[in-house]
């Protein structure tokens, strides 16, 4: 299905060409450690799939180089100009997240959102992005995001649904904490530090068991924000799952208040059913919705989510989720899709709460 | 609604049960610090044998981190699901507005026990069903 002009995108992916782009943008104590070091001949993928597979860009998206959306041109010519969305935002996926060394990861962090700054953001008013942080540890995180909070052309902070420890972990609260004081929600993109194994069951062997388990990872997380408090603690804070799928989400509601019932008195801070708490506190992007083409089975899903809020309008470009101009899936009623593309992103997202829809369609 | 004698004051003390059966449903009788309740020993979850169940105080927290214990010996939790209810009213901790355990009116009345020689004027406990 087209959508309409205006639309809200909460998840494209801007590509890090190489380090080498990064250079200019790090400070100099971190770029003459990165060249001594010989680390600019690495570009540190996070390969959540094989770097050359077909999911990880649309073949028409594809840059010369293999790389897609690696530029402002790209973007503009590719989802920007056709898809005419009154904001995107940008979230780059990239192991300067998830380096060992801590300070390492945050200078590069710092090189990336100022390339974002420089190459898109200051070059394009549609585009928004997400701070980049390190997410092993909370309070370099943190000291990123007051940073940049000033700048309201972010409007999110980036995790990512595997790391070294659970996501509600105590350890992590700092970073919540400044979060919640800026009015930028955490998004929590799939993906992986790669360093522990991705299913609760350990190492797998092949391909399709390793992505089929995102959807675990995404379970983990959230089970964890859910039942450390987090939505207790921090009583402002929204969460978005980024690029979770979304159907694997009611039957893991079903499962968690099941559990609930039985095991409230050792989560005393729960004290309504986790599901109104997802219901009010975490948002999920469209792209890839994970359902098959059907209304019925669209609708089923819908109704179990039980909620019109929960989902945001994405493309996920460059990833190939759709053809042609198709971005959202079959089968989603018209109201709802008025909320997905607008309103629910300008509710969960106060820095874009000032946005209007242009209410153009396309033919 | 008849009243059924069902079990002497005295055999129950603060903080005990006693499941009797009146009139072939077995009921659970309760002492909350010399007060009695009665809840239906089934639980409208899955219809285990709820008064059987741990006698437990309601666990509450606003924020992880903070601890608080209320109402001791207050709350019954099923022995199969852990479900938690409330003693006085049956309410559900979980689905305070949609579960309810069932209960009944309970009252201690001065009875007097007629037997053959002689008569025991001591406390009983009465349902009124």
């Amino acid at each position: 299905m087209t959508l309409q002009h205006g639309a809200i995108d909460c998840d494209i992916h801007p590509t890090v060409p190489s380090v080498r782009d990064l250079l200019p943008h790090l400070e100099p104590y971190w770029r003459e450690h990165i060249l001594r070091r010989g680390l600019e001949r690495d570009n540190f993928d996070i390969s959540a799939y094989p770097s050359g597979s077909p999911l990880t860009s649309r073949p028409d998206w594809r840059g010369a180089g293999g790389l897609a959306a690696t530029n402002l041109a790209s973007i503009q010519a590719q989802l920007l100009d056709p898809f005419r969305p009154s904001a995107a935002i940008c979230n780059v996926l990239h192991g300067a997240q998830m380096m060992m060394s801590e300070d390492l990861s945050l200078a590069l962090c710092r090189g990336i959102n100022n390339w974002l700054i420089a190459e898109f953001l200051d070059r394009d008013p549609r585009l928004r992005a997400s701070i980049t942080v390190p997410i092993h540890s909370a309070e370099l995180a943190a000291e990123e995001v007051e940073r940049l909070a000033g700048d309201q052309r972010f409007v999110q902070v980036l995790l990512l649904a595997m790391a070294e420890v659970p996501l509600g972990r105590r350890q992590m609260w700092p970073l919540y904490r400044v979060a919640e004081k800026y009015g930028l929600p955490i998004g929590i993109h799939a993906g992986s530090s790669f360093r522990h194994p991705p299913s609760a069951g350990g190492w797998g062997s092949l391909y399709l068991e390793d992505y089929v388990s995102f959807a675990q990872g995404f379970a983990g997380a959230l089970n964890s924000l859910l039942a450390e408090g987090v939505f207790q603690k921090f009583p402002d804070l929204k969460v978005v799952l980024i690029e979770s799928g979304v159907t694997w989400m009611p039957a893991s509601m079903w499962r968690i208040d099941k559990t609930w019932r039985g095991v409230r008195s050792e989560v005393p801070w729960l004290a309504q059913l986790p599901t109104e708490i997802i219901r009010d506190r975490v948002r999920m992007t469209l792209q890839p919705f994970d359902a098959p083409p059907d209304v019925a089975a669209v609708t089923r899903v819908l109704e179990q989510l039980g909620s019109d809020d929960m989902l945001l309008f994405s493309t996920d470009y460059p990833h190939w989720q759709f053809d042609g101009m198709d971005a959202l899936p079959d089968g989603l009623p018209p109201a709802l899709i008025q909320k997905i593309l607008f309103d629910n992103p300008r509710a969960t997202y106060p820095r874009l709460a000032a946005l209007h829809p242009v209410g153009e369609t396309t033919s | 609604m008849a009243k059924h004698v069902v079990a002497r004051a005295s055999e129950i003390p603060p903080g005990h049960r006693k499941i009797v059966s009146v009139r072939g449903r077995e009921i659970g009788i309760f002492n909350l610090g010399g007060e009695f309740f009665a809840l239906f020993n089934r639980c409208p979850h899955q219809g285990a044998a709820l008064c059987t169940g741990e006698i437990v105080s309601r666990l509450e927290s606003t924020i992880p981190g903070d601890y608080r214990l209320s109402r001791p010996g207050e709350m019954l939790r099923c022995p199969w699901h852990c479900w938690e209810f409330d003693i006085r009213t049956g309410q559900s901790w979980c689905e305070p507005n949609s579960v309810h355990a069932r209960t009944f009116p309970v009252t201690t009345e001065p009875l007097a026990a007629e037997t053959v020689d002689v008569t025991i004027a001591e406390r009983y406990v009465v349902v009124i069903l």
